[in-house]
């Protein structure tokens, strides 16, 4: 079981106070109204998936019922820090959002 | 059909009886790797030998290599709980998994090897007024898709499952299930090596040991694999790498609607024959069987997290350990000998990607999630016919990657059975 840190509880818990909303910062589109069916589509299914390093978002579900960061590693399990929503990470810092190659 | 110089059979058994057993054939070679080919799939797991055995059986296709990181059928394949039916909600997924269901039956005659097939039926169980609503639909659904089911009273579960609680005080009680009496198990390792040694038969490369570390592109068109034995070119190449899929994209540049994560199971000591059935609960969250050498094979769920650890967390087996001992109070004090996790891609519809992509040649098959072993035959088939011909096979079309983004799910959330 994973001990996790809630920046805003300010304390480790245990993995299942908390439960796993998937990859962070997605940006939620801004101009819903010009969206192609292709930029739906990235935005709700396709993800990254690193084997390695992930930023992810937790939710302390059974805690103060608040979202954050954390960047993990998803081969060794290890969590290398929490941060709060719309704060950037410390470790392995994201590249400029946009880059993705296709 | 076996191309096979000598097959196994009863006098090929006696005859090497007589040199106590040390003179069988090798039932592969261990070829090193041409300069190309002209299809290479990555991946040596039951789906990946399943369609080099069709290119070469089906299409004629022979000049294939499978490329495998570690050994044969060592991944998923190695790792699920073998259970086989095609009792899915959906036409489009039911026709893909009955025509697997429908190679499994003939499989081990195909492959002169014994899969050990044993149609041995398989129960979903219901637990509540839903439970049983979606039940009914899902067996009439099957019905019209020429698939057997029957949806079946708590009385007639405790005919076929006589250790089953099917007691109305217990905690979730089980109101009813549905039955797929050609539903069954098989066994895991068996079919990667009949696949690999009919595919071997045939001319096919398998090539273990050789990781895939990049994809060669020229002009948006693939022209082989980088690995770490060297460069082989080929003009076409198919993904079967399963928890890995999303590795692979991200090698030619793309995402997938898939996230890896680590699925459970465990096995008990094993017991004089006790259940001879497979028993599914979608409510409770567990699901058992016994293997033929008398261990009761248990799934568990996925883990709450992406992972490529192939080990999960305690919790998740602690839970579905409750529910197989509230099911079958009689398995409380059995003791479990070995537990696992492997990585499944799981896809946001729970169904399957068999697809082409935007680069030219690169095509995958993944997003099996959960539940890809019983489809092993199938997947092979159709997706052999699709890289054949260059594009999709008539039931692997509406698996296409394109669905994400004209919103043509099939969701199969209900019949896939783990819950994610």
């Amino acid at each position: 079981m994973l001990h996790i840190y809630c920046p805003h509880c300010q304390q480790h818990r245990e993995e299942d106070e908390f439960s796993y909303s998937g990859e962070a910062h997605i940006q939620r589109p801004s101009n819903p109204e010009i969206l192609t069916d292709k930029d739906w589509g990235d935005y709700l299914f396709f993800r990254k998936n690193p084997r390695g390093l992930h930023h992810e978002m937790w939710y302390h579900a059974a805690g103060c019922r608040r979202y954050f960061n954390a960047t993990r590693d998803t081969v060794s399990y290890e969590i290398m820090e929490t941060y709060p929503v719309g704060t950037r990470p410390q470790i392995a810092p994201l590249p400029t959002i946009g880059d993705d190659a296709t | 059909m076996s191309t096979k110089k000598n097959p196994y059979s009863a006098f090929s058994l006696l005859k090497n009886a007589l040199s106590y057993h040390e003179n069988w054939q090798r039932a592969w070679r261990n070829p090193t790797p041409k300069t190309d080919y002209d299809i290479i799939i990555v991946g040596g797991g039951g789906h990946g030998l399943a369609t080099a055995y069709y290119l070469a059986t089906v299409h004629g296709i022979t000049n294939v290599a499978v490329l495998e990181k570690g050994y044969l059928g060592g991944g998923n394949t190695a790792r699920n709980t073998t259970i086989i039916r095609s009792n899915y909600l959906w036409d489009e997924a039911a026709q893909l998994y009955e025509l697997s269901l429908k190679l499994w039956e003939g499989l081990t005659q195909e492959l002169n090897f014994n899969v050990m097939f044993s149609q041995r039926g398989v129960l979903n169980l219901g637990h509540n007024l839903q439970d049983m609503r979606d039940i009914e639909r899902r067996v009439n659904a099957n019905r019209l898709n020429g698939i057997d089911g029957e949806v079946l009273s708590p009385a007639d579960i405790k005919h076929i499952a006589p250790l089953l609680n099917v007691s109305p005080d217990a905690r979730y009680p089980v109101l009813g299930a549905s039955w797929q009496p050609r539903g069954g198990t098989a066994r895991h390792d068996a079919v990667a090596w009949g696949y690999a040694r009919a595919a071997d038969a045939l001319g096919v490369d398998l090539i273990q040991q050789t990781e895939v570390t990049g994809l060669r592109r020229q002009k948006g068109a693939i022209v082989g694999v980088e690995t770490t034995h060297g460069f082989i070119g080929a003009n076409k190449v198919g993904c079967v790498t399963a928890g890995n899929s999303g590795v692979m994209a991200a090698m030619a540049g793309l995402k997938l609607p898939i996230e890896s994560r680590p699925l459970q199971a465990l096995v008990s000591e094993p017991l004089r024959p006790c259940l001879d059935t497979v028993v599914m609960s979608n409510a409770v969250h567990g699901y058992i069987s016994q293997s033929d050498k008398g261990d009761l094979v248990i799934g568990a769920g996925v883990d709450g997290y992406n992972g490529y650890g192939q080990r999960g967390s305690f919790h998740v087996i602690e839970h579905t350990l409750q529910a197989i001992c509230e099911l079958f109070p009689a398995f409380s004090r059995v003791r479990m000998n070995r537990q696992w996790g492997g990585i499944v891609d799981t896809c946001p519809d729970a169904c399957p990607i068999i697809s082409k992509t935007s680069v030219d040649g690169l095509y995958f098959n993944c997003g099996w999630g959960t539940g890809g072993f019983k489809a092993t035959p199938g997947s092979g088939f159709v997706f052999a016919d699709t890289l054949a011909h260059g594009r999709p096979h008539p039931l692997a079309e509406p698996f296409a990657i394109d669905r994400f983004y004209s919103g043509a799910l099939i969701d199969e959330h209900g019949a896939a059975g783990v819950a994610h």
